[in-house]
């Protein structure tokens, strides 16, 4: 379960991204994040896995306070959260194999258990054939795909998207969440912050938007709102 | 750590540095040649500093002996002597042994003074070697203080502006090894920060999957050690080999009377390891420090 008490979150350089949020999501749920660039759903997010930390308020994930967290607690909180990337971050003189891998060392599994761990990843996210390959020999939907297998390698109760569809093409937006429907299915929370109104329009589930720095919305099984 | 983490890290650590070929290269380079340097460097101030030494060794006090001075007084005198403080050994040296060595050193001219033997100018004496070469004047002077002695000479002048000369040279031996060995450091360290900037995203990334900083840091700890063992590799081979051929064909040339060259063995094992000593120090300074700025995220 994520909860934010009056969370706001001013930046070293004066910019308000965040103001008063309160909002509880619960294990399980499949949240969309929406709102125009700039409204504070980068700032929201990052703020979950603990890449910012409030100005302001408590965050709470599982019952653990963020605010109080020790630098040294952070990796073991990010365990437990997978993150997809709209830059997919892979590691780009790794293999694929070995990007999904890494997951799964920090946390010192032992090598037979990484290994059939990965390759069950790999199949959900349709890239055990290009185990092998470095990032970069990759398309945008594979590596997206990439990012995802391993935010999820380590079964994860929260993943958090951004953006996940931002780089691709329809067809391959779909895939993405399709993966990212079926993760759910299987218990784990998610968070989407999107743009693409067609996705949220057609999947229903409940949207939370964000504008200059507020929750302005937040209905189950919701539109995409915003009409053109 | 668990022994399957540790093995994990070194792996990694070796295989980061084929993952980063050029950059490695580019280290293992800096390394390379700045060992280079202090290796020759040593080598050359390790030898100036025993041939200092030699010198210094060879300075000794003469006490002369008043000629009516008894055997059994002479006798008393030579334990006198033994018994200062800072003396190492005692030797007695005849009128006609110091007239001998001294129309010796004489060379060319010495005919001249042949004609001294008749009537030998000199008196007996014992030659004195201090403990320390720096104790020399200490030693003369206590020995001036004691009876039948004619006189106590130990070369004042020359004496002092040798031992003048030998520290100022090693003050500058000292002062050039070290500055030479922190610009190595820096340089190479600061090599090394440059190619780990450019994989500041990696570390980044690694962090946001979840690594804990000593599981970033392990596999830079080792890359670094590997960097610095392989730098050094080159060096301490030219250091062996080209102090094996200069001993080889010019160790009778080069050296004097008082002074040798320096053996090979221990010599170009200590330099040896001092240079891996280095590569390693800095290579895994230079690793870990740059790492770390970056592992706050």
């Amino acid at each position: 379960m994520i909860e934010m008490n009056n969370v706001s979150k001013t930046y070293a350089n004066g910019v308000n991204a965040l103001n008063n949020i309160e909002v509880v999501i619960e294990k399980g749920e499949f949240v969309y994040i929406v709102g125009p660039s700039g409204a504070g759903k980068s700032s929201f997010i990052k703020m979950i896995y603990r890449e910012e930390k409030p100005s302001e308020g408590i965050i709470r994930i599982h019952g653990t306070d963020l605010t109080t967290l020790k630098e040294k607690d952070v990796p073991y909180l990010r365990r437990k959260i997978g993150v997809v990337f709209q830059d997919f971050k892979l590691l780009p003189k790794l293999s694929v194999f070995e990007n999904v891998a890494f997951a799964l060392e920090v946390i010192e599994e032992p090598r037979d258990v990484i290994r059939k761990r990965v390759m069950e990843v790999l199949d959900v996210v349709r890239l055990k054939n290009k185990a092998r390959f470095l990032p970069d020999e990759l398309s945008g939907g594979e590596q997206q795909r990439v990012s995802i297998a391993r935010a999820i390698v380590n079964y994860p109760r929260v993943v958090i998207a951004d953006e996940p569809t931002g780089n691709l093409d329809p067809d391959t937006s779909w895939e993405i969440m399709d993966i990212l429907e079926n993760i759910n299915r299987n218990g784990t929370t998610i968070l989407m912050a999107t743009h693409n109104r067609e996705i949220v329009n057609a999947i229903k589930k409940r949207v939370i938007a964000i504008e200059a720095g507020r929750i302005v919305r937040d209905e189950f099984r919701g539109d995409y709102g915003y009409e053109r | 750590m668990k022994g399957r983490t540790l093995l994990r890290h070194s792996k990694e650590g070796v295989k980061n540095l084929g993952r980063n070929g050029w950059m490695s290269f580019a280290s293992i380079s800096a390394v390379t040649i700045m060992l280079l340097v202090v290796g020759v460097f040593l080598l050359l101030i390790m030898n100036m500093n025993n041939f200092m030494s030699s010198v210094e060794e060879d300075v000794e006090v003469r006490v002369y002996i008043e000629l009516a001075t008894s055997d059994e007084e002479q006798a008393e005198l030579e334990e006198q002597l033994k018994d200062l403080e800072n003396v190492e050994s005692v030797t007695y040296l005849s009128k006609d042994e110091g007239l001998d060595q001294l129309i010796e050193s004489l060379g060319e001219n010495s005919e001249a003074f042949e004609s001294l033997r008749d009537e030998n100018p000199l008196n007996d004496a014992f030659i004195l070697q201090a403990a320390e070469p720096q104790l020399t004047e200490n030693v003369a002077e206590e020995a001036r203080e004691l009876p039948y002695i004619d006189s106590v000479d130990y070369g004042e002048q020359v004496v002092e502006q040798l031992f003048n000369v030998t520290k100022i040279l090693r003050v500058i031996g000292i002062v050039l090894v070290l500055g030479l060995m922190f610009t190595a450091m820096f340089l190479i360290s600061n090599t090394i920060k440059l190619t780990i900037v450019a994989r500041q995203r990696e570390i980044q990334i690694m962090k946001l999957v979840g690594a804990a900083n000593g599981f970033i840091r392990w596999p830079f700890f080792v890359e670094g050690l590997l960097l610095g063992v392989a730098g050094s590799v080159l060096p301490i081979a030219a250091v062996i080999t080209g102090y094996h051929y200069l001993y080889d064909n010019y160790a009778d040339r080069l050296s004097l009377n008082f002074a040798e060259m320096l053996p090979i063995f221990p010599l170009t094992l200590q330099v040896s390891l001092v240079l891996v000593g280095i590569g390693i120090l800095v290579g895994v300074w230079g690793s870990i420090t740059s790492v770390r700025k970056f592992l706050k995220v």
